[in-house]
């Protein structure tokens, strides 16, 4: 008996010891990496944290000041307006790209390995290669009072209709929103072309034995089947769209009035042309949180339907 | 010559010099080598010739120049003067923060060594701080101005003829017909930029400086206490605006028009009138040679006096700069030598200032140049200089000029609401 218990206790300590070794590899292998994420995102965040409870010019002295950067960002009208206006784009950035994406996804279906497949994957995904602030400019230029879309415009006899659109209080968001969608409507239809290549083909031909017709196919064999990829998609798209901005940098500056401002942009100005460290990262915090609060139930979802 | 006798010698001579000028022998660039850190303006062209032309007379000097754009410029100064090897020479777009931060060198014995206390007082008051950092127009000296800019009307020769304008506006009544009968005659009357940030502060600050007292809009922009830019003549001013804009003498879709696009609109030959500044003289003069007319914005009755914004192109020293000296020598230089101030206008267009009795370096005859240096003289005789509106604090032009008046364009703001709002961000951004 005793020396069954010795021999257990034996065996306890080996493994407590091997055990004891693994968790030792395993943190070696973290550190590395855990470092640099430490170093360049959570201390970054910390640091955010820290300063947004400051009054501070990023030079000088700075004053303590609670929470009150906090309490302007949230009850001032314009940076309420700035936060609406993030959100605005999400319908832009997100829901056109996606839509879009699965028609092109479902319509090229049949034909991925051809010629024309390629040729159609290469040509949607173009506009994902090219660097936002290119295409900001190249869309400026187009969205011009005497650029490419008023000329087309008056050419099918829409002139009344023309205008600088960018500059256009009622049409500047959707304008840059309409440049984010085609920026990102690349990376949607590579996602969802991927995703519906690895849908089995059988359950296509089964449910066109069964009489299912395209919009059926669609709606319980497409749709189900790219769940995951629409998840990624959306929550990409949507972060996307809350800390936009370069587009809006490059095409509009923020105008007319605060029409096309987003937090990203206030973010910037605030902290390196005005100068106020403490009210820039109180934004920053509000910004990261709003987007967690987004794109946290789009993973819970996804995650669910696995 | 013992040692004791040299010293007494130069003991002399020293204090003859003293006794002759009047103040200690003024700080110079020596005769060892110095390597002047700079840090200019991309797209600006004067510093860097200037500089070229001072090594030409001092070959111990040379020129370690780093250039980036105006707003660049802006957002990494604070950073780059309180940095290791803060820069001799220093492009400042506003001196106030930094100053408040102590990272510009206080220029008051340069200023008393080199005499620049004898230069007229407004030259020097937009790049004095009092401490603290504010009110600006007062207090010590921290930066030097290259030149003094000047702004007002230019005009397309050829579209004037067309409606028959045979002479520059004398009264905002005629300038506001002259603009009525272009529009009649289907020619835009004014070009304006209003992205990313507006160009209409021009008309605005001109038509304040018609209605209202010039320096009371400098108390606003240097932030004296109380000041207030929603005043009744002001809104007289901002009213004649909007009715411009209501009445189409604006191109409708300026929102969304940027600087570069409105240039090439005035140089292609789509409008009448520019406002802007003489920055631009000497691009007019080239591309555009005998086309183009000056005219400082007229006064509200017939013979009253002129006002228009004038800025100094501000050069500042670093507070740690390790050759402060030879900087300022430069600074000096600029502003006195005479291959300089030919440099200053032939290339930078604007009045190289400096002391009254040097004579002004000579310009083509009728041409733009000419026009608005001559335009100098009668801002001086008026004392109608204004520093800019966009100026007042770091922030005004971005958060409070720029979305007000482009309301204002898309008819979602009037007159009394902007004025409101603008003084409402001045106030909310001097108490944080």
């Amino acid at each position: 008996m005793a020396l069954v218990d010795g021999h257990r206790s034996r065996q306890v300590r080996i493994s407590a010891s091997v055990g004891k070794r693994t968790v030792l590899v395993a943190w070696a292998f973290i550190a590395p990496a855990f470092a640099f994420y430490a170093t360049f995102v959570l201390v970054p965040i910390g640091m955010s944290l820290y300063y947004s409870l400051l009054r501070w010019d990023g030079i000088g002295k700075a004053q303590f000041k609670g929470l009150s950067n906090y309490l302007v960002v949230l009850s001032e009208s314009d940076f309420l307006q700035i936060l609406g206006n993030a959100f605005q784009l999400v319908v832009y950035f997100t829901i056109i790209p996606v839509a879009i994406g699965l028609g092109v996804a479902s319509a090229i279906r049949n034909h991925l390995g051809g010629r024309f497949g390629a040729t159609a994957r290469t040509v949607l995904f173009i506009p994902q290669v090219i660097p936002l602030v290119a295409a900001g400019i190249a869309w400026s230029w187009m969205l011009a009072s005497n650029g490419v879309v008023n000329q087309a415009l008056s050419l099918i006899g829409l002139g009344s209709i023309t205008r600088g659109w960018l500059g256009d209080f009622d049409f500047a968001l959707p304008a840059v929103g309409l440049i984010g969608a085609w920026v990102l409507l690349g990376l949607c239809t590579m996602l969802l072309v991927t995703g519906i290549a690895r849908i089995d083909p059988n359950l296509y031909e089964a449910a066109k034995i069964d009489g299912a017709t395209a919009w059926d196919e669609f709606r319980w064999i497409t749709l189900p089947g790219l769940r995951q990829e629409i998840g990624v998609c959306v929550t990409v798209t949507v972060i996307a769209a809350l800390a936009s901005f370069d587009i809006v940098y490059i095409a509009t500056g923020g105008g007319p009035g605060l029409q096309t401002t987003v937090p990203g942009l206030e973010i910037y100005r605030l902290a390196f042309a005005h100068r106020q460290v403490g009210l820039a990262s109180a934004l920053a915090v509000v910004l990261m949180l709003l987007v967690i609060v987004c794109v946290l139930p789009i993973q819970w979802l996804t995650r669910q339907s696995k | 010559m013992t040692a004791k006798r040299y010293i007494q010698a130069s003991t002399i001579a020293i204090t003859a010099t003293v006794i002759a000028t009047g103040v200690y022998a003024a700080p110079s660039c020596g005769t060892d080598p110095v390597v002047l850190n700079s840090y200019f303006e991309t797209g600006f062209p004067l510093p860097t010739e200037l500089s070229k032309e001072f090594t030409k007379q001092f070959p111990n000097v040379t020129f370690n120049i780093k250039e980036d754009l105006f707003q660049t410029l802006m957002e990494n100064s604070p950073r780059v003067l309180a940095g290791d090897n803060p820069p001799d020479l220093i492009r400042l777009p506003s001196i106030s923060d930094l100053v408040k931060d102590g990272l510009l060198k206080n220029l008051d014995d340069y200023a008393t060594a080199f005499g620049w206390d004898k230069y007229p007082p407004a030259q020097l008051a937009q790049n004095r701080v009092a401490d603290g950092g504010s009110p600006r127009g007062e207090g010590s000296l921290y930066a030097m101005g290259l030149n003094y800019s000047m702004t007002g009307i230019f005009y397309n020769k050829a579209l004037a003829a067309k409606i028959g304008m045979t002479k520059p506006p004398e009264t905002v009544a005629e300038l506001e017909d002259l603009m009525a009968k272009a529009k009649a005659a289907n020619i835009p009357p004014i070009i304006i930029w209003n992205k990313p940030v507006v160009g209409l502060t021009f008309p605005l600050q001109n038509l304040m400086g018609s209605y209202g007292d010039p320096g009371a809009v400098n108390d606003w922009i240097f932030q004296r206490k109380g000041a207030n830019i929603n005043t009744p003549t002001n809104l007289t001013a901002a009213q004649h605006l909007e009715q411009w804009i209501k009445s189409g003498y604006f191109q409708d879709d300026i929102n969304s028009v940027d600087y570069a696009t409105a240039m090439s609109r005035f140089i292609g030959g789509q409008g009448l009138f520019l406002f802007n500044g003489d920055w631009e003289s000497g691009n007019f003069d080239k591309q555009m040679a005998g086309d183009v007319g000056f005219f400082l914005m007229p006064p509200a009755t017939a013979g009253g006096k002129h006002a228009a914004m004038s800025a100094p192109l501000t050069y500042g020293i670093g507070a740690n700069a390790k050759n402060a000296d030879c900087a300022a020598f430069f600074l000096n230089w600029v502003a006195t030598n005479d291959a300089a101030r030919k440099i200053d206008v032939a290339v930078g267009g604007s009045n190289p200032g400096g002391p009254v009795d040097l004579p002004m370096p000579a310009v083509a005859p009728g041409s733009v140049t000419e026009q608005t240096l001559n335009a100098g003289t009668t801002i001086a005789k008026d004392n109608g200089a204004m520093d800019f509106i966009a100026n007042a604090t770091g922030a005004i032009y971005a958060e409070a000029w720029t979305p007000t008046l482009q309301k204002m364009v898309g008819g979602r703001e009037d007159a009394a609401t902007m004025l409101k709002d603008v003084q409402d961000e001045y106030v909310k951004e001097l108490s944080r």
